[in-house]
């Protein structure tokens, strides 16, 4: 009994050549996908059909199928054609010969318009080539229009919602702030830290609150808020509107005549230009104060020397400096996360590579803006 | 006639607001059974309770004598592997391409080799006329064409039971009509049963065999049965109005 059932279970192939010049194939027991169809080539191979011009099918009535069947059988007609030889299905159950007719007839639109022709190498390369020229031609566009906005908003005529303006300030601002004092106290602590294990040597511990206050105020403050501000808000800008480009949403502003740039991407903008100066700011003093608690807690500095060290190491140009740098990355954070998502393809994928590409963007923009803003403050004297 | 589908009871809520309540139905194997109602009323909601997507608020859907949610996870795993379904819009994953979203269901749930898995995928494309679009990312097609390949997606695991949330919006009348034959013929030769939710009047007398009405008022089940019959017999002046695009009975 048990033999029998797995008799039924297991496939069977008779290969019958009693009829010349027809090579019959007896299809029994259970064609499924999970008893693993046999390949029709191997059947074909070891049936030596070098006679046969004709393959015909047929099958038992008890036997039980699924799309290994017609797996097997489109490899024994595709097989059939590479022989020369005509294939004959009338003996299969009615279901899966109408699936195959279904399966080989040909597709009912085609691709019109779609070329799905494989690239050469070089095809490739070249097309890399041309879309990156494109890329940048794009940027460049993106950033002029976006200086023709900024124009417009100073002559008053860009149109956009002010309300969208203030929320998109809370959400980078204060919204932000959590964030930025953690990252900007432990930036603070680490300065403090390695510039004391170099000072000590000198019993110069004193000068940490110097070179903490001075390299926050300059560089760090803005600088770990930028990073902050462009994995955070670059990011999130670039898969906003990638989503709103692929729910058609920018085409549905660019219909009704609203320029998605002064409407979407300029509140942005001016939104992170003003509120990265404050950020840079809040940072700085974040800083510092984690230098304060290394230099009091570790150091044993009393805490008025620190704060007056902190106070003569810096002058107002310092923070001058840093403000501008701040403002600097608030623009390209923001341009780098807009320009992306702008460019953005129609699909979750695109959206995805959007927000990667805007981070990337803005952190290779911070840090060459940043090393060219301090070889010019430099020869500024600033 | 066998059962595949048994609603029981079924309540649907959204938070304290209740879509359709006490909703009772059976749907035979070999069904084409449609889904109707006006906008608004829970038929993809209904039908997202019947894919095991929503927990119902009381009842249970049945799949022979599996309830999907009295039973434990893993038995409604297993009733979910022998449905599938296609989703409004397609729901094809935009980053491989229409191969790999086809394979990728068989390499989950088999152990088929990479040859057969990639025969499989290519002979599910070919079944709703996509041979020759395996290589393509389903950004690079047109909305009939995205539809079809979902649906050769719903068919990767042979189920039993198909599943369609508005199979033709967005498709114009003539593919609209491909997609009802496809889907005709996928029954008739798979032996597989079909549900969908649609409000296409076409598809639903062509192929529906049999229709439930939900009711936006009632929040229930008001008419069921077979759609022309129900066309012509039906004493619900909403249903009657429902299946005349709006034309008052009587007149």
């Amino acid at each position: 009994m048990d033999t029998a059932g797995d008799a039924a279970r297991a496939r069977h192939i008779a290969v019958d050549e009693t009829e010349p010049g027809v090579l019959r194939l007896h299809l029994s027991g259970r064609w499924t996908l999970d008893a693993h169809p046999p390949s029709a080539s191997d059947v074909f191979e070891r049936a030596r059909v070098s006679m046969a011009t004709r393959v015909t099918v047929d099958t038992d009535p008890r036997l039980r199928w699924d799309s290994g069947l017609l797996i097997f059988l489109r490899g024994v007609s595709s097989a059939a054609t590479e022989r020369r030889m005509s294939v004959d299905f009338t003996g299969l159950p009615e279901g899966a010969r109408r699936l195959l007719a279904l399966a080989s007839a040909a597709p009912a639109h085609g691709g019109a318009g779609l070329d799905g022709d494989r690239l050469s190498m070089l095809d490739r390369l070249g097309a890399r080539a041309i879309a990156t020229a494109r890329t940048a031609v794009d940027a460049l566009a993106f950033v002029g229009e976006a200086g023709v906005g900024v124009f417009r908003l100073a002559i008053g005529s860009a149109r956009f919602r002010r309300s969208d303006l203030f929320v998109v300030m809370q959400d980078v601002g204060a919204r932000a702030l959590p964030i930025v004092s953690l990252i900007s106290f432990l930036v603070g602590v680490i300065l403090a830290y390695v510039g004391a294990m170099q000072l000590r040597a000198f019993g110069a511990q004193v000068y940490v609150a110097d070179l903490v206050s001075v390299a926050m105020t300059r560089e760090m403050g803005a600088m770990m808020t930028a990073v902050v501000m462009a994995g955070r808000t670059g990011a999130a800008f670039a898969a906003q509107l990638g989503t709103m480009q692929v729910n058609e949403e920018i085409d549905a502003l660019t219909t009704l005549g609203i320029s998605p740039m002064e409407f979407l991407v300029l509140p942005r903008m001016v939104a992170l230009a003003l509120m990265m100066p404050l950020l840079g700011l809040y940072a700085d003093l974040l800083g510092m104060l984690g230098g304060a608690a290394v230099g009091v807690g570790l150091l044993h500095l009393g805490g008025l020397e620190y704060y007056e060290r902190s106070v003569q190491a810096i002058a107002l140009n310092d923070f001058a400096a840093g403000l501008i740098k701040a403002s600097v990355f608030g623009v390209l954070v923001a341009v780098a996360g807009c320009l992306r998502g702008m460019q953005s393809g129609r699909s979750s994928a695109a959206v995805g590579a959007a927000a990667t590409s805007a981070v990337v963007t803005a952190i290779v923009l911070i840090i060459v803006s940043d090393a060219a803003m301090t070889v010019l403050f430099d020869i500024l004297h600033l | 006639m066998t059962t595949a589908i048994e609603v029981r009871n079924l309540d649907m809520m959204y938070g304290d607001r209740v879509v359709q309540r006490d909703l009772n139905f059976v749907v035979e194997t070999g069904d084409i059974f449609v889904i109707m109602g006006p906008s608004g009323t829970g038929k993809s909601t209904l039908l997202r309770h019947m894919i095991g997507l929503v927990a119902p608020a009381r009842g249970d859907v049945y799949y022979e004598a599996t309830g999907l949610w009295t039973g434990d996870d893993e038995s409604r795993q297993r009733v979910l592997r022998r449905i599938g379904v296609l989703y409004q819009e397609g729901a094809l994953w935009s980053s491989m391409t229409l191969a790999e979203n086809v394979a990728l269901p068989v390499e989950e749930f088999t152990d088929l080799p990479m040859a057969t898995v990639r025969d499989v995928a290519r002979l599910k494309l070919a079944l709703v006329g996509l041979a020759g679009f395996e290589d393509f990312y389903p950004p690079q097609l047109s909305g009939g064409m995205r539809k079809r390949a979902g649906l050769a997606r719903a068919l990767a695991l042979d189920p039993d039971i198909l599943f369609f949330d508005e199979p033709s919006s967005g498709l114009d009348p003539i593919s609209s009509r491909h997609l009802d034959d496809l889907i005709l013929e996928l029954r008739d030769s798979l032996g597989a049963t079909v549900v969908m939710v649609t409000h296409e009047l076409a598809s639903i007398f062509a192929i529906g065999t049999r229709a439930v009405f939900l009711d936006d008022e009632a929040k229930t089940i008001t008419a069921a049965g077979n759609p022309t019959t129900l066309l012509h017999e039906s004493g619900d002046p909403k249903v009657h109005r429902f299946l005349t695009r709006g034309r008052e009975p009587g007149r």
